[in-house]
C-alpha cells in the first residue's frame, strides 16, 4: 500500500446519524487520499448516501467529526463544503432543466467574469478531463450521460480537488461507464480524491484503489481492492455468504398471451415516445426491456397499462385489443393484467392511507351499491402480510411510514392476487435492499412457472441478462432489437441501447 | 465560514400520528394565538381578561345571544362540511362565498316569483334550486380544472366577485323593492317562503347536523368518497385503478358547491329573510380556516364552529361596550389559525438544542 | 384632434394609474413565485401596506415615511407567511389565505379605530401631503404632446411602479442573484447542492415582494381613495394581481402590459360609450373579475412550457425530506 505523506483529503470520524428512530449510520469513520479512488460498497439502504449528504453539509451529523486536509471541518451546508473543495455528483441529477448548461454550472458561484471568461475556463476544462459539454444548451435537452457530465463539470468548475459519485453508473450503458472510468482515472492521476458510491462488485474491483463497506449504516472496515476477493465482499456487505445469481426456471412457453403490434404513442407535446414498437409474450416467459432511462419504457408501461392512449397499434391480450381503453374499461373486458409501476409512492400506492384501504383500490367496484366494503380488502390486506412477511405495526398506519421493501410487497402482493395473466413491473426492485430484491425475483419466477406473461422493466444489465428470457432493446421510443438473453452480451446490449441496430451489434460479434 | 451554528435543530418525529399529541398541540397553539390577542387588546389599552369575558357573555350570555349566535353558526358549518368535500380532493375552492350567493339568488328567486306554492313544496323547491344552482357554479371551475388544468383557487375566487356583483345588480336593477323608497333592495320574503323556526333558531340548524351527519359517512363509507379521497392523495393512482378522474373531480365539486348553496338558501330564507349582497358575509373564507383546522373531520367541525360563532358574535358585542371594531374577530381568527398552522410543524418535528458552537475551524 | 381620439386618450390616462396597484401585486407576487412560493396572501399584504402607509402619512405628513410604512407593512404580512411556510414548512395555500383573511382584518380594524377616534368621524390625510404626492409632474418632460401627460405629469407612485417593474425584469434575467433565485423557484434541491442558501433567499424575496405589494396597498389609500380611509378599500385588486402573474407569465415587462388592460377594465365604466349607459354600476365593476375568470381558461389551455410556473411552486423545500 502506498504510503502518504500529506494529510489524508477526508477524514471522517464517527459520523452518526439518525432520521427518528432509524439509525442511518452509526460511528462510521472513512479516510481517503489525494490521487486515490474509493468505493463506498453497501446495500441500499445501508446508509452510504447518507454518510457523504452529511459530507457534503446536506444533513447534520448527530455526533463525530470531520477533517479536511487534517484541519477539522464544520460543514453546515454544501456551500461551505464547496469552499473547502468537495463536490458531489448526485445520483438523482441535481440540475434546474429550464436553464442552460452554462447557468447550471455558474449556478451559486461568484464572479468568474463575463460569459466569455466563464465558458473559456468551462472549455479548459473540458480539454483537460476531456468532457463533453455546450454551455448553450437546455438541461431538458440533454440524454443521461450528457447531464452526468454536465454535474461533473458543476464539481470541477468549482475547484473541488474531492469528488464523491453516488451510483454514477446505474443509469449509464457499458461504453459510457468506461469513459466515464477513464475521465475517472484522468483525474485521480491529476491528483483528485474521488470517492465513488456504488452497489455493484464488479465495478469496485475494476475502478476503486480501496474500498469501504458499510452494512446496515456501520463501516464494516477498509479494504485494499487488489487484497480482497468478490466473496468476501458480499459477506461483509450482506453479512453472510449468500449466492446473488438469480434462479431462470426454464420457460415452459405456451402461447402468446400479450401480442403489442406496431405500437406508436405521443406524449402532451404531441412529441412521438413510442414509434412502431412490436413485440409478444408467450404464457410462462419473462421479457426484459433493457434501454437508457427515458427511452419509452414508461410510456410503454402506461400505454399497455390503460393510462395512455397509443396514437396507432394494437396490443392484444389473449386476442383482445385493449389499446385506447382506460384501466377500468379493460378490467371490464374481463382481462386480468397488474402493473407494478417504477414510483410506487407516486403511482400504484396511497402513502398516507392504511395498507387495508390501499387493497381496496383495485376491488373496491367490484360488488353493487353505493357503499364501501372494507371486509374483503382487509382479509387481502392479512393474507399478504403474513405470506410475504411484510414488516409493519400494523394494518392501520400508513404505508408510506413502511419500508421501500415492505410497501413493494404490499404493491406485489395486491397485484398478484387478482391472478393476472399479464405482469407488467418497472424497476421493481429500485432502492430495495439485496434479501427484498431476491424475494421479487423469486415472486416473479413464481408468476412466471404459473403461466404469466411477464414484462420486466429494468436497469441492471446483469440482472437482466440473468433473470429474463428474452431481452427487448429500446432506444428513443424504438425497437433497436430483441434477442436472448443466453445469446447476447452486456456490451451488444449497451450498443442497442444506444441505436446501433441489432445486426449490426451482432455483426460487430 | 461561519463559527457558529443554529443553536436548535429540528428532528422528524417517528410517531408523526400521535393523535393525543396532535389536539394538545393544537389547544396550545389556539391558547397562545388568544395570548397574543389579549397582547394587542392590552396595547391597546383594554384589558385582555374583560374583553375576553365580555365577549363570551356577549355570545352566549343570555338567550337572546345563544340564539343569535346559532343562527351565525348554521351557514358557516354547511359550508365548512362544503369546502371540505373539496379539500379531501385537493380541490382548492375557496369560491363557497360566491357560491352561496348563487344559491341564494336561484332560491330567492323561486321565493319571489314563485311564493304561490304550498309552504313545504316552497322551501323544499327554494332548497333544491339553491343546491343546484350552487354546484352548477362550482361545477364550472370544476370542469375547466378537469379538461384543461385551469388553476381553481383563483377561478373560484373570482367567481365569488361575479356573483356579490350579480346581487348588487339585481338589487340595483330587475329584483329592486318597489316599496324601497328608492332604495336599492330586495323586498322581504313572503312569510311562507320564511323558514320555521325550532327552539328559537331557524330550522337550518337541524339540517346542519343532519349534513355533519351525511358528509362523513359519504366520506368514511361510499366508494365516491373513497375516489375523492383517492383522487385528493394521488391523481396518478387514482388513473392508474381505472378512475375516472375528470368525473370524479366535477361530481365533488357539484356536492361541495351544492352544500354551499344550501347554505346561501338557509340564510336568505332562515335568517335574512331576503336577498342581499351580504349574505355571505366571508363565511366562505372563514369555513376554509374551520374545515382546516378541523383537520377535514366533520364531527370536529361542529367544535371549531361554535369557537368561531362565538368569537364572531363576541367581537359585534365588545363593539358597543368598548368601541372595538368589529373587524377584531377576522384578526383572531387569522391569528388563531397562524398559530395552529404553526403549531402543526411540531407535530411532525421535534426540536433539539445543540448550543451555538459547532466544530472549530481554522 | 378628434374628440374621439382625446376621449380615448384621457381614458388611457385613467387606465394607467387604475392598473398601478395592480401591477405592484402582481411585480410582488412575482417576484415571491420566482422563489418558489405561492403567496396568495397578496390581497392581505395590500391591505396591511395600505393601512401602514395610511398611518404614516396621517401621522407623520412624510411621502417618505408613508412609503417606507406601506413597504414595511406588506413585508410584514410576508414575514408572517414566510415564518410559516419557509421555517415551520406549513401549507403554502392556507397560510396565504389566511394571511389575507388576518391583513383585511388588521386594516380594517386599525383604519375603524383611527375614524372612531378622530372628531369628524372620518379620517384624511392632509391636502398639503397629497399634493406632493399626485403633482409629480417632472418638469420638460411633462410637456412632451399626449405622451407627457399621460406619463410624467402624474402620481409618484406611477415611476415608483414602472422602476420597479424594469429593475425586477433587469434583476431576474441578468444579475447572478437573479439566476439563483429562478434555480430555486424551479428545484430548490439542486440550487442547495450548489451552494445556494435557499433560507435566505426565500426570505430576502418573500419580504421584498411583500413590501411591494404593500406599496400597491398605499396607491389605494393615496390614489383612489384621495387620502381618506375607506374600509374595504382594497376590494380584491389583491386576487386580480395574483392572477395577472399568470397573465404575464412570471415576466414583470409583461406585468405592465396586464396592468395597463385590467386598469382600463377598471375604468372602462367611467368612459362607456353612449350605447352601454343602460348597464348598471355593478355590472361593469365585475368586468375585471370575469375577465380574469376567462384569461385563466385561456391561457391554461395555451401554455407554452417556457411560460410556466416555476416548477416548485407550492411546495416547501426541506433538505431533510426523505
Amino acid at each position: 500500500m502506498v504510503e502518504h505523506a500529506t494529510a489524508p483529503a477526508i477524514e471522517l470520524r464517527g459520523l452518526t446519524k439518525s432520521f427518528g428512530n432509524v439509525v442511518a449510520n452509526s460511528e462510521v469513520d472513512l479516510t481517503v487520499h489525494q490521487g486515490e479512488i474509493l468505493s463506498l460498497l453497501g446495500e441500499n439502504g445501508s446508509g452510504k448516501t447518507t454518510l457523504m449528504n452529511m459530507l457534503m453539509g446536506l444533513y447534520r451529523p448527530d455526533k463525530g467529526e470531520i477533517y479536511i486536509h487534517g484541519a477539522r471541518a464544520d460543514i453546515q451546508s454544501p456551500h461551505d463544503a464547496i469552499a473547502l473543495g468537495v463536490g458531489m455528483i448526485h445520483q438523482h441529477f441535481k440540475l434546474v432543466d429550464v436553464l442552460t448548461v452554462r447557468d447550471n454550472i455558474v449556478l451559486g458561484t461568484r464572479g468568474g467574469g463575463s460569459r466569455k471568461q466563464i465558458d473559456a475556463k468551462i472549455r479548459e476544462l473540458s480539454q483537460r478531463f476531456d468532457l463533453n459539454i455546450a454551455p448553450e444548451r437546455k438541461i431538458y435537452s440533454l440524454s443521461v450521460g450528457e447531464k452526468q457530465m454536465v454535474e461533473i463539470m458543476k464539481v470541477l468548475y468549482r475547484g473541488a480537488r474531492t469528488l464523491i459519485l453516488d451510483e454514477p453508473t446505474a443509469v449509464l450503458t457499458p461504453q459510457e461507464i468506461d469513459r466515464l472510468f477513464a475521465i475517472l482515472r484522468r483525474m485521480k492521476k491529476d491528483g483528485c480524491a474521488i470517492i465513488i458510491i456504488t452497489h455493484k462488485l464488479n465495478e469496485v474491483m475494476e475502478i476503486s484503489d480501496r474500498v469501504t463497506i458499510l452494512r446496515k449504516g456501520r463501516s464494516m472496515g477498509t479494504v485494499v481492492t487488489g487484497e480482497i476477493q468478490i466473496r468476501d465482499l458480499i459477506e461483509r456487505m450482506v453479512g453472510e455468504s449468500i449466492d446473488l445469481s438469480i434462479h431462470r426456471p426454464e420457460p415452459k412457453r405456451g402461447g402468446n398471451v400479450l401480442d403489442v403490434h406496431r405500437l406508436s404513442v405521443l406524449n402532451e407535446d404531441k412529441v412521438a415516445v413510442l414509434s412502431d414498437v412490436s413485440f409478444a409474450i408467450a404464457r410462462g416467459e419473462i421479457l426484459g426491456v433493457a434501454g437508457v432511462s427515458g427511452s419509452g419504457q414508461r410510456e410503454l408501461c402506461e400505454t399497455i397499462a390503460g393510462l395512455m392512449a397509443p396514437s396507432r397499434g394494437a396490443i392484444l391480450v389473449d386476442g383482445v385489443d385493449i389499446a385506447g381503453h382506460s384501466a377500468r374499461d379493460i378490467i371490464k373486458m374481463g382481462v386480468h393484467m397488474s402493473f407494478i409501476p417504477e414510483d410506487r409512492f407516486g403511482m400504484g400506492l396511497l402513502p398516507s392511507m392504511n395498507i387495508v384501504d390501499n387493497m381496496l383500490l383495485k376491488s373496491y367496484c367490484a360488488h353493487k351499491g353505493i357503499g364501501l366494503d372494507r371486509r374483503p380488502a382487509r382479509k387481502l390486506a392479512e393474507e399478504v402480510v403474513e405470506t410475504l412477511n411484510v414488516y409493519t405495526p400494523g394494518l392501520n398506519s400508513p404505508v408510506r411510514l413502511l419500508s421501500g421493501g415492505n410497501a413493494q410487497k404490499v404493491l406485489l402482493g395486491r397485484e398478484i392476487s387478482s391472478n393476472p395473466s399479464v405482469l407488467i413491473t418497472a424497476y421493481p426492485v429500485r432502492g430495495l435492499d439485496i434479501h427484498s430484491s431476491m424475494t421479487i425475483y423469486q415472486l416473479l419466477n413464481e408468476q412466471k412457472e404459473k403461466g404469466v406473461a411477464v414484462l420486466f422493466i429494468g436497469e441492471d444489465l446483469d440482472v437482466l441478462l440473468e433473470l429474463c428470457d428474452r431481452i427487448m432493446v429500446l432506444c428513443g421510443g424504438r425497437v433497436t432489437g430483441i434477442v436472448d438473453a443466453r445469446d447476447v452480451t452486456k456490451e451488444q446490449l449497451g450498443l442497442m441501447m444506444t441505436g446501433h441496430p441489432l445486426e449490426e451489434v451482432l455483426g460487430n460479434a | 465560514m461561519r463559527n457558529w451554528q443554529m443553536p436548535v435543530r429540528a428532528i422528524k418525529r417517528v410517531d408523526e400520528e400521535n393523535r393525543l399529541r396532535g389536539v394538545f398541540l393544537r389547544v396550545v397553539a389556539i391558547f397562545l394565538a388568544l395570548a397574543v390577542g389579549g397582547l394587542f387588546l392590552w396595547a391597546l389599552g383594554f384589558s385582555p381578561v374583560a374583553v375576553y369575558a365580555s365577549m363570551i357573555e356577549g355570545a352566549v350570555g343570555t338567550k337572546t345571544a345563544l340564539r343569535m349566535t346559532a343562527r351565525l353558526c348554521i351557514p358557516l358549518l354547511i359550508t365548512s362540511l362544503a369546502v371540505t368535500l373539496a379539500f379531501k380532493m385537493r380541490f382548492w375552492n375557496i369560491g363557497a362565498e360566491g357560491q352561496i350567493g348563487v344559491g341564494a339568488i336561484a332560491a330567492s328567486y323561486v321565493a319571489l316569483y314563485h311564493s304561490d306554492m304550498p309552504r313545504v313544496l316552497l322551501l323544499l323547491t327554494m332548497a333544491a334550486a339553491g343546491f343546484v344552482a350552487g354546484g352548477l357554479y362550482g361545477a364550472i371551475p370544476a370542469y375547466f380544472k378537469a379538461k384543461f388544468g385551469t388553476n381553481e383557487t383563483l377561478f373560484t375566487l373570482m367567481l365569488n366577485y361575479v356573483a356579490f356583483y350579480t346581487i348588487q345588480a339585481l338589487a340595483q336593477g330587475a329584483w329592486k323593492d318597489p316599496a324601497g323608497m328608492g332604495f336599492p333592495k330586495i323586498a322581504r320574503f313572503a312569510s311562507q317562503a320564511q323558514l320555521p323556526t325550532l327552539l328559537g333558531v331557524h330550522i337550518g340548524w337541524v339540517v346542519a347536523l343532519v349534513l355533519v351527519v351525511l358528509v362523513h359517512l359519504y366520506l368514511r363509507c361510499t366508494k365516491q368518497g373513497y375516489e375523492l379521497t383517492v383522487v385528493g392523495e394521488n391523481e396518478n393512482t387514482a388513473r392508474y385503478a381505472g378512475m375516472n378522474v375528470k368525473k370524479i373531480l366535477v361530481r365533488t365539486m357539484f356536492l361541495s358547491a351544492g352544500l354551499a348553496g344550501l347554505a346561501g338558501m338557509l340564510q336568505a330564507s332562515g335568517a335574512d329573510k331576503t336577498l342581499t349582497e351580504s349574505v355571505a358575509n366571508n363565511v366562505g373564507f372563514t369555513a376554509i380556516t374551520v374545515a382546516w383546522l378541523a383537520q377535514l373531520n366533520p364531527l370536529a367541525m361542529v367544535v371549531v364552529t361554535v369557537l368561531f360563532c362565538i368569537l364572531t358574535k363576541g367581537s359585534d358585542t365588545i363593539q358597543s361596550l368598548y368601541n372595538i371594531a368589529p373587524a377584531a374577530a377576522e384578526v383572531f381568527q387569522g391569528i388563531i389559525l397562524f398559530f395552529v398552522l404553526g403549531s402543526e410543524f411540531f407535530i411532525r418535528y421535534r426540536l433539539r438544542f445543540v448550543g451555538f458552537k459547532g466544530g472549530k475551524v481554522e | 384632434m378628434s374628440e374621439g381620439l382625446s376621449y380615448f386618450l384621457s381614458f388611457l390616462a385613467a387606465a394607467i394609474p387604475a392598473g398601478m396597484p395592480l401591477l405592484y401585486g402582481t411585480l410582488g407576487e412575482i417576484l415571491t413565485e420566482k422563489g418558489g412560493n405561492l403567496n396568495l396572501g397578496v390581497e392581505g399584504m395590500m391591505y396591511m401596506g395600505a393601512i401602514f402607509g395610511f398611518v404614516g402619512g396621517y401621522y407623520a405628513d412624510s411621502v417618505l415615511v408613508m412609503l417606507l410604512l406601506a413597504f414595511a407593512g406588506g413585508a410584514l404580512g410576508a414575514l408572517i407567511y414566510a415564518v410559516l411556510t419557509v421555517t415551520l414548512k406549513a401549507n403554502q395555500n392556507v397560510t396565504g389565505l389566511t394571511l389575507t383573511i388576518f391583513g383585511t382584518g388588521l386594516a380594517n380594524f386599525i383604519g375603524e379605530n383611527i375614524v372612531l377616534s378622530s372628531p369628524s368621524q372620518t379620517a384624511k390625510v392632509s391636502d398639503a401631503l397629497m399634493a406632493r404626492i399626485t403633482n409629480a409632474g417632472i418638469p420638460l418632460l411633462k410637456e412632451i404632446p399626449i405622451l407627457g401627460p399621460m406619463l410624467f405629469d402624474t402620481n409618484i407612485f406611477v415611476y415608483l411602479g414602472i422602476a420597479i417593474a424594469v429593475g425586477m425584469g433587469l434583476y431576474l434575467n441578468h444579475t447572478r442573484k437573479g439566476l439563483n433565485l429562478r434555480a430555486i423557484g424551479e428545484n430548490p434541491a439542486a440550487a442547495d447542492a450548489a451552494g445556494v442558501n435557499v433560507t435566505l433567499y426565500k426570505y430576502a424575496h418573500i419580504l421584498v415582494g411583500g413590501g411591494v405589494c404593500g406599496i400597491g396597498g398605499a396607491y389605494v389609500t393615496f390614489v383612489t381613495c384621495s387620502g381618506m380611509w375607506i374600509q374595504d378599500c382594497v376590494g380584491g385588486l389583491g386576487w386580480i394581481a395574483v392572477a395577472l402573474v399568470i397573465f404575464a407569465s412570471w415576466s414583470p415587462y409583461r406585468a405592465l402590459l396586464g396592468s395597463l388592460v385590467f386598469g382600463a377594465l377598471r375604468v372602462v365604466q367611467f368612459y362607456k360609450p353612449a350605447f352601454m349607459r343602460g348597464i348598471s354600476d355593478p355590472l361593469f365593476s365585475m368586468i375585471p373579475f370575469l375577465v380574469t375568470a376567462i384569461v385563466l381558461v385561456i391561457t391554461s389551455i395555451r401554455l407554452r412550457p417556457e411560460r410556466m410556473q416555476p416548477k416548485g411552486c407550492g411546495t416547501n423545500y426541506d433538505r431533510e425530506e426523505r
